[in-house]
């Protein structure tokens, strides 16, 4: 009889841990910070904040942080993928399409699915998949291809799949879908092959488009009077980064990548809307409710997909719902979301391609000379890396590159279906001629005297920074913070830091080794918190040591 | 679907039609300029995964010939005529031939489709210079032999072109590459370690000393650390002729490694 009560008590634990339901409601991903223990969005939740109430991880014990488990991602490559955690079960993708479910507590995975691209995917810039959405007992996830796919998630299996753009055309999708209510939201990269961007809504039961936003607008659609001639038709405008969601005012905010061709704004005079900019759409029709530009006509590739971080601040004495939004151009804005009206600009690295905004917030242009060095360089004060905001330091954090310029050329690049539209290229602004470019090596040979990469802390109400903790080379790593005050950011040095959130103290970190290309998440288990990061090809996964 | 099964004929005969042109070396042995000029537009649609100077994959540098597996330049047409699914570098057998061929060309002429036609001069005297009144040996490594103060140069000729070699021998401290500089560091302990810099990242520097050893210091340790920017090869503006320069420059372009 003991033994049966034994057992009881067990099976229950097992139910308690294990939520035999793991049915995603859209109203449980409306309250993801009543559940701190998953992880439910790319982002963590509608705000994007990546900020977590869990704090059993603190300041004063981050130092005890153990390895617990690791993944190995067999698939070479930059890994940028942002995993979701439900009741228990980790959902990630590795290259170029794979879905793993796997035990969030032990590492051990339960189906692996692998999508089979068509063949004829062309992205420009890494064959990368940033993660799956949930809803209901499905996950979806956009594919090189330019497919939506939907799969059911106790399995593995794929449910339905539909085509959102035409691959031959060089559409692709590498972000991870946003859910809202019934509706899965995606969006197409592929604007360095002269695409016409789009952000589109599917039906979550059946595929079905339920609306869709281009990103560029079409004959006689407003707008279109800021592009010159028939620019338009391949204007860009890639979406590749998951945006946010206010439910109180029902917008969906999707930063819209660069124009094409990139670096030739000649061939495409005018703002060029709603390229570099960032769009407020209605959630149930895909209209579009307000917008602001950052980079009107750009020659820099400053790609405005950086996260929406929705936040609810004190501004000028009254309680404002902003949009933090730290940009490629080296400009840190806050923006009312209601309206989309220009609140501040701040620059967070040197800035020299404008001089400040007019009263309206429309950006006041100093192209450089040719051979003269722009700032920031082509890869941007920051990207698509995720910044965090943490509601109990007031703080945004931002990953930067600092004193990195590039000095641009630009070219006539006539558009043929499918290739390259670049309309010219770049140089990174280096000490001598024969510097590298660009370092993706685990040998440093680009060093600090082409640029440098730093966790900035900026207080929104003055754009100024609160702290800055610089590193030796650039980053691409995404930050999380937590209730516990404690920030976690990785680095292409391969370290996994902690850090202070007051402060920029280093509290604790591990040397991975690989470059970290991604932002950690937390979430917690039968009461323990982990916390991930991935390194290279390396999933690590952290908690305090028993 | 009815529309892929002409595209792989096409890639086909694509392939098998730069395959026998690659098979018929140019005349010269060298591509022309104008073949360059257009591999150079044509590279617009490598740059965004291979990057302006070819070196942003890990274990790739175009312009500086260094492939996990290409060695001839057919290698390189199967390429671009396969791409490499595994490691996402998509398929480019809708370029024509002679588009193939103009990547090659580019590829092949370190991306310096105007560059500076330096006069290269002889070899064979260039070695001379190097090991005697240019007493380059004293501090650079070439094929085992040498020392380890300076870069190992045994396959400069694939890393640098002429004008940069000649701007090297002409103002060495101008064109030292930054993570070649020389560190300077003094341990808590008061003892001075000077060599040349392997790697570096936050909280740490690699390095080969003086005494070639190799060292690794956390910079938490020590009492300062200082990278020095002078670079201590001593300029051969004056010191050798162009003329000697020349030959020294021939000799190197014919170090390729072994």
């Amino acid at each position: 009889m003991k033994k049966l009560t034994k057992l009881f008590a067990g099976l229950l634990l097992i139910a308690a841990s294990y939520r035999l339901d793991a049915q995603v409601t859209s109203d449980r991903i409306l309250r993801a910070a009543d559940e701190p223990q998953n992880w439910l969005t790319y982002n963590g939740g509608y705000m994007s904040q990546r900020y977590s109430l869990l704090k059993q991880i603190d300041t004063s014990n981050v130092k005890n942080l153990e390895l617990k488990w690791m993944v190995q991602n067999q698939v070479f490559g930059p890994w940028e993928t942002s995993p979701l955690v439900v009741d228990g079960v980790m959902y990630l993708t590795q290259r170029p399409n794979d879905v793993i479910a796997l035990d969030a507590k032990t590492g051990r995975m339960f189906w692996l699915y692998r999508y089979t691209n068509s063949g004829r995917q062309t992205v420009c810039c890494g064959a990368e998949s940033r993660g799956v959405a949930m809803l209901g007992d499905r996950l979806f996830m956009g594919t090189l291809d330019a497919h939506l796919v939907a799969i059911d998630a106790k399995n593995g299996k794929p449910l339905w799949n539909v085509k959102v753009a035409d691959d031959e055309f060089a559409y692709s999708i590498t972000v991870s879908p946003l859910v809202v209510k019934d509706k899965v939201i995606i969006g197409v990269g592929g604007a360095e092959y002269g695409i016409r961007g789009f952000i589109a809504a599917y039906d979550a039961k059946t595929g079905r488009e339920a609306w869709r936003f281009y990103t560029i607008p079409g004959k006689g659609e407003p707008g279109i009077e800021t592009w010159s001639g028939d620019a338009h038709e391949h204007g860009g405008g890639s979406i590749w980064v998951t945006g946010s969601y206010d439910p109180t005012l029902n917008l969906t905010y999707w930063g819209v990548g660069n124009p094409g061709p990139d670096y030739n704004p000649d061939q495409r005079k005018g703002d060029n809307l709603y390229t570099d900019s960032v769009v407020a759409l209605d959630a149930d029709t895909g209209k579009l409710k307000w917008h602001y530009q950052f980079t009107p006509n750009d020659p820099y590739d400053y790609d405005s997909v950086q996260v929406p971080v929705l936040a609810d601040l004190m501004w000028k004495g009254s309680m404002t719902k902003a949009m933090l939004f730290a940009n490629r151009n080296g400009n840190f804005y806050v923006l009312d979301r209601e309206n989309g009206r220009f609140l501040s600009g701040v620059p967070f690295v040197k800035v020299n391609w404008m001089s400040g905004w007019d009263e309206g917030g429309r950006p006041i242009l100093t192209p450089q000379p040719p051979g003269i060095s722009t700032y920031p360089g082509n890869q941007g004060g920051t990207n698509w890396y995720s910044p965090s905001y943490s509601p109990r330091t007031g703080l945004f954090y931002v990953s930067a590159w600092e004193n990195y310029g590039s000095i641009y050329r630009k070219e006539n690049t006539p558009y043929q279906a499918g290739r390259r539209f670049n309309g010219g290229g770049f140089q990174v602004t280096a000490p001598n001629p024969d510097a590298p470019g660009m370092r993706r090596y685990p040998i440093n040979d680009w060093t600090d005297a082409v640029g440098h990469g730093a966790v900035i802390a900026i207080d929104p109400k003055t754009g100024q920074s609160k702290w800055k903790f610089q590193m030796y080379d650039v980053t691409d790593g995404g930050i999380l913070t937590t209730a516990g005050d404690v920030l976690f950011t990785g680095n292409r040095e391969g370290y996994f830091h902690a850090l202070d959130a007051r402060t920029g103290a280093v509290l604790w970190k591990a040397a991975l080794g690989g470059a970290v290309m991604s932002a950690p998440v937390t979430y917690s288990i039968d009461g323990k918190q982990y916390v991930i990061v991935n390194s290279g090809n390396v999933m690590a996964t952290f908690a305090l040591r028993e | 679907m009815h529309g892929t099964r002409p595209i792989i004929w096409a890639a086909v005969v694509i392939a098998l039609a730069a395959r026998l042109n690659a098979q018929a070396p140019p005349q010269s042995g060298q591509y022309d300029r104008a073949q360059v000029a257009a591999g150079g537009i044509l590279y617009g649609q490598c740059v965004a995964c291979h990057g302006p100077n070819g070196d942003q994959i890990p274990n790739v540098d175009l312009r500086r010939g260094q492939f996990p597996t290409v060695v001839s330049d057919a290698d390189l047409v199967r390429l671009l005529a396969a791409g490499k699914p595994a490691s996402g570098m998509p398929s480019f057998s809708v370029l024509r031939t002679d588009e193939v061929t103009a990547l090659v060309a580019y590829i092949r002429s370190g991306f310096d489709a105007m560059g500076a036609a330096m006069k290269i001069g002889d070899p064979a005297r260039g070695q001379t210079l190097f090991s005697g009144k240019g007493g380059c040996a004293t501090c650079h490594r070439v094929n085992g032999a040498g020392t380890y103060t300076a870069t190992d140069l045994s396959e400069i000729g694939l890393m640098r072109k002429p004008a940069s070699l000649e701007r090297a021998l002409t103002d060495p401290a101008g064109s030292i590459i930054p993570a070649n500089r020389s560190v300077r560091a003094v341990t808590r302990d008061g003892r001075t370690i000077r060599g040349r810099r392997l790697n570096e990242d936050y909280y740490t520097v690699q390095l080969i000393d003086e005494q070639s050893r190799l060292v690794s210091l956390t910079k938490a340790d020590l009492r300062s650390f200082e990278v020095v920017q002078a670079s201590s090869m001593p300029s051969y503006a004056t010191t050798l002729t162009a003329d000697e320069r020349a030959d020294l420059i021939g000799y190197l372009l014919s170090l390729k490694g072994r």
